[in-house]
């Protein structure tokens, strides 16, 4: 069997797809550093000029939320309507707000 | 390229050992079409089955670069030879998005890699049949990647939401392999008597094994309730292969082909082709690795393996080596 320290790491890809446009994950690679990942992100995810420019990072290096948890983060927001702007009934005849 | 589940061996994966709460959520989340990501709670079940189809299905695509592989340097002519090219590099392409959703899973390509090198892992019965003619190539693309389609076109809305992604890059470059492959059909049947022959032979013996990558029939697919239920598959075996039929005979006659079974029959009440049986202990007999081709595609997935070791081996020390000389440059900086 394979030792699994021997893996080339895991690196999480990032596509910029057109100017103006944040960079956006598309999936990742194996490589053995930074600049193979680039070259290999390259080759796999921009086959068809799919962005102009792309970031790479190692995937041990992301840290991500719970799912467990997802109910204390992002469920008191949901009674917070007033930092929406339909929140506030303003008379037809006023303009420009 | 697709493969259907095919290491089951008639047991589905069982559900039963799990927190019955937790159950119920995972069920009623996928039930209302939400997607599963790769840190929720799944049952075991799911996760391994999910590993099991992803991972064949990233072996397919990889194999299957071969019998194409094989006509590279013998295209025609330097277009051909250019959209082989193109096409050859994308099946590479469908396996690393699929071994990267497989890996989400927990599971890692290294262990992927060994079971379908050991030959426990299985793949595509459709690529261990040989490419004989340059008329084969245009069979794959149009017949081949036209079932691959039909079957990866519905798991775009699969429950994992990794694997759906990569379905969905896969299926937008599967167009462009189908076309190609019936632009080459379509140009060989309008060609010389001997050409339309090399056509009509290459689809003679690729017709019935298309017809087998859509799985065993559903009365001998024990995983297929459990698999719509829990979204990884969505439809029926028997169904897509009825859609696949329906959709390719017209192609065929549209070029002058004939497909090759006598029992073929458009049925005006089912609005749908009547078609013959298929040869179920071919598929069987493939799927245990009695394929024209088996052992050559194994010896050269291999050979590709063992050749590589080298360089993964040199690249890895290479990095490691520069890191730490990184390190100490940054020590003696400060």
């Amino acid at each position: 069997m394979s030792d699994p320290s021997k893996e080339w790491p895991l690196w999480e890809v990032f596509v910029r797809g057109k100017g103006g446009l944040s960079h956006r994950h598309v999936g990742s690679v194996h490589a053995a550093d930074g600049k193979m990942a680039l070259e290999h992100a390259r080759d796999t995810y921009t086959r068809r000029m799919e962005g102009v420019s792309l970031w790479v990072l190692p995937s041990a290096q992301i840290i991500a939320s719970d799912p467990g948890d997802a109910a204390a983060l992002f469920k008191p927001a949901e009674d917070k309507v007033y930092r929406h702007p339909t929140f506030y009934k303003i008379p037809d005849g006023i303009k420009h707000i | 390229m697709y493969t259907t589940d095919l290491s089951g061996k008639g047991k589905a994966e069982t559900a039963a050992a799990e927190d019955p709460a937790m159950l119920a959520t995972f069920e009623a989340r996928v039930a209302a079409d939400e997607f599963i990501e790769p840190k929720d709670w799944m049952p075991e079940a799911y996760r391994k089955t999910l590993i099991r189809q992803i991972s064949q299905h990233a072996h397919s695509e990889i194999v299957g670069m071969l019998p194409e592989g094989n006509w590279i340097t013998r295209a025609p002519n330097l277009r051909r030879k250019a959209i082989l090219l193109a096409k050859v590099q994308d099946e590479g392409g469908h396996g690393l998005y699929l071994y990267c959703a497989a890996e989400t899973l927990g599971v890692s390509r290294d262990e992927m890699t060994e079971a379908l090198l050991s030959g426990k892992a299985k793949y595509s019965t459709i690529f261990n049949y040989p490419t004989l003619t340059w008329a084969d190539i245009g069979a794959i693309g149009w017949l081949v990647d036209g079932a691959a389609i039909m079957n990866q076109v519905p798991l775009q809305r699969t429950s994992y939401g990794p694997y759906a992604r990569a379905m969905v890059r896969i299926c937008k470059e599967e167009s462009f392999h189908q076309r190609q492959g019936y632009e080459i059909m379509m140009h060989l049947a309008a060609g010389t008597e001997a050409q339309k022959r090399m056509a009509q032979d290459a689809l003679n013996r690729w017709w019935w094994p298309s017809l087998m990558m859509f799985g065993p029939p559903d009365d001998k697919s024990p995983n297929t309730e459990q698999s719509l239920r829990w979204r990884i598959k969505r439809d029926t075996n028997d169904e897509l292969r009825q859609k696949f039929v329906d959709i390719t005979v017209p192609q065929a006659e549209a070029i002058g082909l004939t497909v090759p079974d006598p029992a073929l029959k458009w049925n005006e009440e089912r609005g749908a082709y009547d078609f013959g049986d298929v040869d179920w202990e071919e598929f069987y007999a493939v799927v245990r690795g009695e394929g024209a081709v088996a052992k050559e595609r194994m010896q050269a997935r291999q050979k590709a393996w063992e050749d590589g070791a080298w360089v993964r081996e040199a690249a890895r020390v290479h990095a490691e080596k520069k890191a730490v000389g990184n390190r100490q440059l940054a020590v003696g900086a400060r």
